[in-house]
């Protein structure tokens, strides 16, 4: 195909404003598919992505429209996955920019928005939901103009769901997103957007050439990380795997690696021909790292194998997946595992919960640290019973927060980030009713209950996106959380100084709760080094005997005894005490509200 | 040749009322059918008569209400019953009469244990008993009468509503009437009981509250100059008793982990390492004991290393403790040490052999205590 004839683009939205459906009937206009194939929502192949409405991971599909060859690119919709969305937008020269005509922009859709327009791609905008009862298509339409700069005359209105309007989008799409460039004669250059995972045919390559071509067979290497390998086979997706000899400057395609490790393959990373190699990798290649850790043990803690086998099969799949074995005297085996954000961390949970059959305890997230010792040493630290003691200086990653609520949420917003430790950037009307408000703010102060605090002090209007900003320096300090004497590893947390008591205050009281009482008195301490910030004790029972026992009695005591005794074998000891799993659950556990 | 069981133990299951908080095997009613159930006792005693030791050092007729039975069905089974050193029959105060107390004397009753409960009224409406605080007094004054000089009260604490000054005009009550022994228990909201249904809940919230009770019997009867020996009972001291030993021989049995046949429907029996437990239904006990057949029943094996463990776990109840060679092979020893050093147990020598008892804290960490020395 001529490059003239070729157009790849993105399909950028916020959650539910109909990118997937809008997909979709693009396939059955451009009859890829069949109707009487189509599933809904065809490019999420996860169960999980369609029942929590976002796409994982990218696909690209080619379809043919009046004589051109699109390439639609899938992006992934939410924020954790921004690197991965600039990648997919970086192998295309156009995006539809789909805002559903009831809701407006939301905080994501500005987010991806902006992705767009630094990547210089050529935005299509686009009013979805024109036929829902409550759509405002003139006044969305005005705003998504002001937006990216277009008369509002040439956004195109359309109804994914009944199909009006989707062959003005293909036509807009020819019409407006330029041609891609490269130089078919030059050494062979691809960006890497995507790979999967086959298990019989290794990892898959989605690709965007840039110059030259690639043949089947020939040897390969990824330039960054210099990974060698031969293409065995290469082909496009229409939306099955298509096999073809060659990919030219301008396509999107895939290729077979065979290799066994994705690992070994990142995206963004640039695939050159062995036989003429290119000089330069293609800019922006970055080595993401994770943002977000937790620790993760199963419930049973015969489940340990189980966990390390599921986490291997997911890490296949999920090359931005990290983890690490670890030991807690409270918890048992189990991971720390490093997520690039929030969601990503939710996802791997309820995949290991659901694909792999898995009960498991979370604990309470924490973001990664940078510290500095007094003798200079630079250490990462993921797990706050690792932080030194002795510490020069602390840093913390920060966000810039983009808050879109109603105006009369405004001072609640402002309230909620400046309760934690947010400072204020700006403020913009989007709308008469409309504010975005933007905040610079700790992660760590986002990971624990930040999305539910928002959606309950706005009555679930705000929307919310953020993008990592940075490390800076905070008056942070590791707290320890001290049962009898003796500190707890799981317990530990790493805090801003002001919050510490607080924190350590509501912590040593909810143990002192969930604790059972023992034979002696338990004092339970939050304590920043030597000096101790909080103590509750939890007092020695006075009386635990079996009323009566006699004859008739006997067996079922014993028994009760048992069974005594199997519970406490299921106690955690530390120390003298003996504290039951729960009770570290009910401190722990996302889901329990605790932490 | 006789057999190893040195007590008896014998079901009456009979009761005017069954109260709300009771788990045991009761029928109420039925007077007619008191003849023909101690038929059956005494076609099962034949049954098992092997098992029995010659002489018998105890026997305990318990209910129910065994002297709710009718009284010639009663007497004939007090003539038949094996004679022992220990006789002790429950008794209700509402049901001891003269002619009752004259009728158990000459069976050869020893020992009676009364079921007063409380002193207050109000809880024993509240416990759906029938004798009031005169019927109490009234039944000991009868049985003193008739010679008893060995007499039990049981008391129960922990009512729900039971205020710390009801539990002390109770224990005040009982020591006026100077009882040789005294059995003090926790109210028991036992599973599947109208009582707990009722009153479950409550009891729950006032748990932490009773354990203060606890204490306050014990500090209340030791000062009155009794013996605590086990966790739920008392006796005088033999110093000033003229030198008996007023414990419960019938319950020292059991405590001291020994053999015992029961009688009677629900009556558990512990003989040559098998525990049985006669199904609680009268019409299957009659029938298989009129064919000449032992009555249906559960039976439980007991493993050498389960008897030591009972061993264990009963005689931490005792102020003597246990002798350590009897149950070495359950004991943890490393939980030992520990409770040592907190001071909630201790090892004494006693006559060149080791006992394990539990100190004076200890005791009131029993049933926690035991499950921790159990290996």
């Amino acid at each position: 195909m001529p490059q003239d004839r070729i157009r790849n683009f993105s399909i950028i939205a916020h959650i539910d404003h109909g990118k997937s459906t809008l997909a979709d009937r693009i396939l059955e206009v451009t009859e890829t598919v069949s109707g009487r194939d189509m599933r809904a929502q065809l490019l999420d192949s996860m169960d999980l992505e369609r029942e929590r409405g976002i796409t994982i991971k990218a696909q690209a599909v080619r379809v043919q429209w009046k004589g051109h060859q699109l390439n639609l690119i899938d992006t992934p919709g939410h924020v954790d996955f921004t690197y991965e969305v600039s990648r997919s937008l970086q192998a295309c020269e156009g995006a539809l920019l789909v805002v559903d005509a009831a809701q407006g922009i939301e905080a994501q859709t500005l987010a991806n928005a902006y992705l767009a327009i630094e990547n210089d791609l050529e935005i299509v905008p686009i009013v979805n939901k024109i036929d829902l009862p409550q759509a405002d298509p003139d006044g969305v339409a005005a705003e998504v103009a002001e937006l990216v700069g277009e008369n509002a005359a040439r956004v195109v209105r359309i109804s994914a769901k009944t199909g009006e309007g989707v062959a003005d989008v293909l036509d807009a799409i020819i019409e407006r997103v330029p041609a891609p460039g490269g130089d078919p004669a030059a050494p062979a250059r691809a960006l890497i957007f995507d790979s999967s995972y086959d298990q019989y045919r290794g990892v898959v390559a989605f690709v965007r050439v840039v110059d030259g071509s690639f043949t089947t067979r020939e040897p390969l290497r990824a330039m960054a990380l210099g990974t060698r390998f031969e293409a065995e086979e290469i082909g496009f997706l229409s939306p099955t795997l298509r096999p073809t000899r060659t990919i030219s400057a301008g396509e999107v395609g895939y290729v077979v690696t065979g290799l066994k490790d994705v690992a070994r393959l990142r995206v963004g990373d640039t695939l050159t021909a062995e036989g003429r190699p290119a000089s330069e990798p293609l800019p922006g290649y970055k080595d993401v790292k994770p943002m977000v850790f937790a620790g993760l043990f199963p419930t049973d803690s015969d489940d340990y194998p189980n966990l390390r086998d599921a986490l291997e099969r997911l890490k296949l799949n999920d090359g931005s997946l990290f983890y690490e074995p670890e030991t807690s005297q409270a918890l048992g085996f189990g991971f720390r595992c490093g997520f690039l954000g929030l969601l990503h961390m939710e996802i791997v949970r309820e995949r290991l919960e659901r694909e792999f059959d898995l009960d498991l305890l979370v604990t309470a997230p924490n973001v990664a640290y940078r510290v500095e010792t007094p003798t200079g040493q630079l250490v990462e630290v993921h797990n706050p019973s690792e932080m030194p003691l002795e510490i020069e200086r602390v840093e913390e990653p920060y966000i810039r927060a983009s808050v879109i609520v109603p105006k009369e949420y405004v001072g609640a917003v402002m309230e909620l980030c400046n309760d934690r430790r947010g400072s204020f950037d700006h403020m913009e009307y989007l709308s008469e009713a409309r504010v975005l408000l933007v905040y610079e703010l700790p992660l760590a102060e986002i990971v624990l209950d930040f999305y539910d605090q928002l959606k309950s002090r706005t009555r679930g209007y705000a929307s919310f996106d953020y993008d990592i900003s940075g490390f800076r320096e905070g008056a942070l300090t590791r707290v320890d959380i001290l049962i009898a004497g003796e500190p707890v590893d799981a317990l530990s947390l790493i805090i801003h100084r002001d919050g510490a008591y607080a924190r350590g205050k509501a912590l040593v009281e909810r143990l002192q709760k969930e604790i059972p009482r023992q034979f002696f008195d338990v004092p339970v301490q939050a304590a920043i080094g030597s000096r101790v910030i909080a103590r509750e004790t939890i007092k020695a029972k006075r009386k635990d005997v079996l009323a009566k026992c006699y004859g008739g009695d006997i067996t079922r005591k014993r028994k009760l005894l048992e069974k005594q005794k199997a519970g406490k074998k299921r106690m955690k000891q530390v120390g003298a005490v003996e504290v039951p799993q729960e009770a570290f659950l009910a401190v722990l556990n996302l889901r329990e509200g605790g932490g | 040749m006789s057999g190893a069981a040195r007590h008896l133990y014998v079901h009456l299951p009979f009761c005017a009322h069954r109260c709300g908080y009771c788990d045991f095997v009761t029928l109420v009613g039925r007077r007619q059918g008191h003849g023909a159930y101690v038929d059956g006792l005494l076609a099962e005693l034949e049954l098992e008569r092997a098992l029995l030791a010659d002489p018998v050092e105890t026997v305990f007729l318990g209910g129910g209400t065994p002297t709710f039975t009718e009284p010639a069905a009663l007497g004939r089974l007090l003539r038949a019953l094996p004679p022992a050193a220990e006789v002790t029959v429950e008794a209700n105060p509402e049901s001891v009469t003269p002619a009752l107390a004259q009728m158990l004397r000459e069976g050869g009753v020893t020992r009676i244990s009364l079921g007063a409960q409380s002193f207050q009224p109000r809880l024993l409406s509240l416990l759906e008993r029938r004798a009031g605080p005169a019927d109490v007094r009234a039944a000991v004054h009868t049985l003193r009468g008739a010679c008893f000089d060995n007499i039990s009260l049981d008391l129960v604490y922990g009512i729900p509503g039971q205020t710390p000054a009801e539990l002390a005009r109770d224990l005040v009550e009982a020591l006026a009437l100077e009882p040789e022994h005294l059995s003090c228990y926790e109210l028991e909201a036992k599973p599947g009981t109208r009582f707990t249904h009722r009153y479950g809940s409550e009891l729950e919230r006032q748990a932490e509250a009773l354990e203060g009770y606890f204490e306050q019997v014990v500090e209340t009867l030791t000062g009155a100059g009794y013996r605590w020996y086990e966790t739920a009972s008392f006796c005088r001291r033999a110093e000033d008793a003229a030198g008996r030993d007023l414990r419960a021989r019938h319950n020292l049995g059991y405590w001291l982990g020994r053999e015992y046949l029961g009688l009677g429907i629900g009556a558990v029996s512990t003989v040559g390492g098998l525990r049985w437990r006669n199904a609680p239904r009268l019409a299957g006990y009659l029938e298989a004991l009129a064919t000449g057949e032992t009555p249906p029943r559960e039976v439980e094996e007991l493993p050498a290393l389960v008897r030591e463990q009972e061993r264990l776990l009963l005689g931490l109840r005792l102020d003597r403790g246990i002798e350590l060679a009897g149950v070495r092979g359950a004991l943890d020893r490393g939980a030992l040490a520990r409770l040592e050093g907190g001071g909630l147990a201790r090892i004494s020598l006693e006559a060149g052999s080791e006992r394990l008892e539990l100190t004076h804290r200890g005791r009131f960490l029993g049933g926690g205590v035991a499950a921790e020395l159990i290996a």
